[in-house]
């Protein structure tokens, strides 16, 4: 049984190098977790107050603007980090992609690294040297995986990336925004991957900006917001509120049924919305049927809940030593 | 589509599951040393890898190692023998095996404070237990130590005649060294205990410096220090030589019965070189094996899961 259960987590992050004082000055900024000044040592809460109840067959996907908690919520979700406070449980095999350049060797074949990958997830060479004629098939990437990696492209490692987790047949599948670098057509390939593994006795987990990659892959979404799980319910109701606009609505029908058709067990709990930190609609979400002709532009003025993620520099502008800064930082 | 061609069930090396409740428990930190253990296939390669990617693209490659510490220990071994006015038959052993031991002593303090810190990224990004790196750590100095052993094979047959046979080190020294023989073989215990203690110092050191960055930079300051305080190229003899047989009690010998480099030095040196072997090295050693060990399970009990938020 595959499972995770999330009960009032909470991420916080101790600075131990900033400066109290001028981080008090940025706890103005609205990007980011919230940043406690309390305590001696600067502490940002990355996240708060967690409560999540994930289960077998479910694919979820992951929303927010910049610095919004996505990336340490999946680390969370992977046992990366343990909560500093509340619990989690994890129950099944967890098979991370976040970053596509961690725990690979330029130098090497893409054979080896195929097999050094595997080993980072749990598996033994031997296992890994069975799987390979499956991952080299799937990737397509032929006799390339002769080839030392640092001659792929972003595309050819994300392939190969995926290519691994998912032939080690992992439970639990959490994966980073990135893998968006594939074509269209091999996305396909890998989607009918994904949700075969999600349907065999899986769980999936997906963090991305793009409407598209998330119609296809998830069925239910979580909307983080300032280290706040903001609304957890089906797909179409968090992208609504999350957008201001139903992005299901612009969808050429016949699209709109294969999606809505599509075959597994995802839909386990419709409509069950879990009763985030603020239960009312975010400020953004609720003018949002008006903004959204200028979403796109950038103009109008952004709600103060967030409600784009596309509109990038404005928001990215503002994230200096919020909660982005402790998840993504120190690489 | 695409189904796995699986032939195996996939393992289970992983604990299958994370549960927070054991964030601060003993059990959560023996879990850690075994899971990590378990992943031998894993550490061994990256401590591999790490050797492979240092010597990249040079025709000697590892062998670098092998080469560096032969330049050196017959430099300093013909240098200090003349100074000390010592035999170079019995001087050359003697400095080789010190150094050769010495830099598996030194950097697993040294590299073992840099354990998370240089692997922060593989653990922002794979839940792994903590021990994998503490011993992928282990694993390199254990590779290194033994390009530069075949040093001391090829010395140690050189002056073979010199060494099978009671000798002094120093003409006039109070020490009379047995020589070796088969009791030289004492030494693979001395070397598995220095390899349990490169695991702890790993640990302890490493999981200390990431949460104070300043350690790492203060080991590596007294680290030259440390090298000319413990006898490597200086012996014990030329201190009794020199201020006679009453300062071999006094406190001029503090200077190494009260450092711990010295025993671990000693219980591997001695078997190796034939020299004296005193039980109290054997005693230090065992006290500070058992003390390292729990004062790192506290450590490990108590902020193994802080790691990654401190990296």
């Amino acid at each position: 049984m595959v499972s995770i259960e999330v009960q009032n987590a909470y991420v916080d992050f101790p600075i131990f190098d900033a400066k109290s004082r001028s981080l008090k000055k940025r706890m103005l900024g609205k990007v980011g977790g919230h940043i406690g000044t309390d305590r001696k040592v600067p502490v940002i809460e990355a996240l708060r107050d967690i409560n999540l109840s994930l289960a077998e067959g479910d694919r979820v996907g992951l929303v927010g603007h910049n610095g919004a908690g996505k990336t340490t919520l999946l680390r969370l979700l992977s046992g990366i980090y343990e909560p500093t406070r509340g619990k989690t449980k994890i129950r099944g095999r967890v098979a991370p992609v976040f970053d596509l350049g961690v725990g690979m060797d330029n130098e090497t074949s893409g054979y080896e690294n195929i097999i050094v990958r595997g080993l980072y997830l749990g598996m033994t060479r031997k296992q890994m040297e069975q799987r390979i004629d499956d991952i080299a098939e799937f990737t397509e990437l032929g006799d390339y995986l002769q080839m030392p990696l640092r001659t792929y492209s972003t595309g050819m490692r994300v392939r190969l990336a995926l290519g691994v987790v998912t032939s080690i047949d992992p439970e639990i599948l959490l994966l980073d925004e990135g893998i968006g670098a594939v074509d269209a057509r091999f996305l396909e390939k890998a989607k009918g991957r994904l949700v075969d593994l999600v349907n065999r006795s899986g769980m999936l987990v997906f963090a991305s900006h793009s409407d598209g990659l998330l119609m296809e892959l998830c069925t239910s979404a979580i909307w983080m917001d300032g280290g706040e799980l903001k609304q957890y319910g089906p797909l179409r109701d968090v992208l609504t509120e999350y957008k201001g606009r139903d992005p299901f609505e612009k969808l050429p029908p016949r699209k709109r049924a294969r999606l809505a058709g599509k075959p597994g067990g995802g839909r386990r709990r419709p409509g069950k919305k879990r009763p985030g930190p603020n239960g009312k609609p975010g400020p953004g979400g609720g003018k949002g049927g008006a903004g959204a002709g200028t979403a796109a532009a950038g103009g109008g003025k952004p709600g103060p809940g967030g409600d784009k993620s596309d509109t990038g520099g404005e928001q990215s502008g503002t994230g200096s030593g919020g909660g982005q800064t402790a998840a993504g930082g120190a690489q | 589509m695409q189904a796995t061609t699986t032939t195996e069930p996939p393992s289970s090396a992983k604990p299958a599951a994370v549960d927070t409740d054991r964030s601060r428990t003993f059990k959560g930190a023996f879990g850690d040393l075994g899971a990590g253990l378990r992943d031998r296939q894993l550490w061994s390669h990256l401590g591999w890898q790490d050797i492979r990617q240092r010597y990249r693209r040079s025709a000697l490659g590892p062998f670098w190692i092998t080469l560096s510490m032969g330049i050196t220990a017959l430099g300093l071994g013909l240098l200090y023998s003349q100074i000390f006015g010592a035999n170079i038959s019995t001087y050359v052993p003697y400095i080789t095996t010190g150094f050769l031991t010495w830099n598996f002593i030194m950097q697993s303090l040294n590299q073992g404070a840099n354990t998370f810190i240089k692997n922060a990224g593989l653990l922002k990004h794979l839940p792994a237990p903590l021990t994998v790196y503490a011993l992928r750590t282990t694993w390199r100095l254990s590779i290194i130590f033994l390009h530069n052993f075949a040093i001391y094979i090829i010395v140690t047959a050189v002056f073979f005649d010199d060494l099978d046979q009671p000798y002094r080190l120093i003409p006039g020294a109070a020490t009379l060294n047995p020589g070796i023989g088969w009791w030289s073989l004492f030494a693979i215990p001395g070397l598995a205990i220095l390899l349990l203690n490169g695991v702890w110092v790993s640990l302890l050191v490493g999981i200390i410096s990431t949460r104070f960055r300043d350690v790492p930079q203060f080991i590596d300051s007294i680290s030259s220090l440390l090298f000319f305080m413990t006898p490597i190229v200086w012996s014990v003899d030329s201190l009794t030589a020199k201020f006679g047989d009453e300062a071999a009690s006094g406190p001029r010998t503090w200077v190494y019965e009260f450092n711990p480099m010295y025993h671990f030095l000693q219980i591997v040196r001695a078997p190796l070189t034939g020299g004296q072997l005193s039980p109290n090295s054997w005693y230090v050693v065992l006290i500070v094996t058992a003390v390292g060990w729990c004062v790192t399970l506290v450590v490990m009990r108590n902020y193994r899961a802080r790691v990654s938020y401190w990296v």
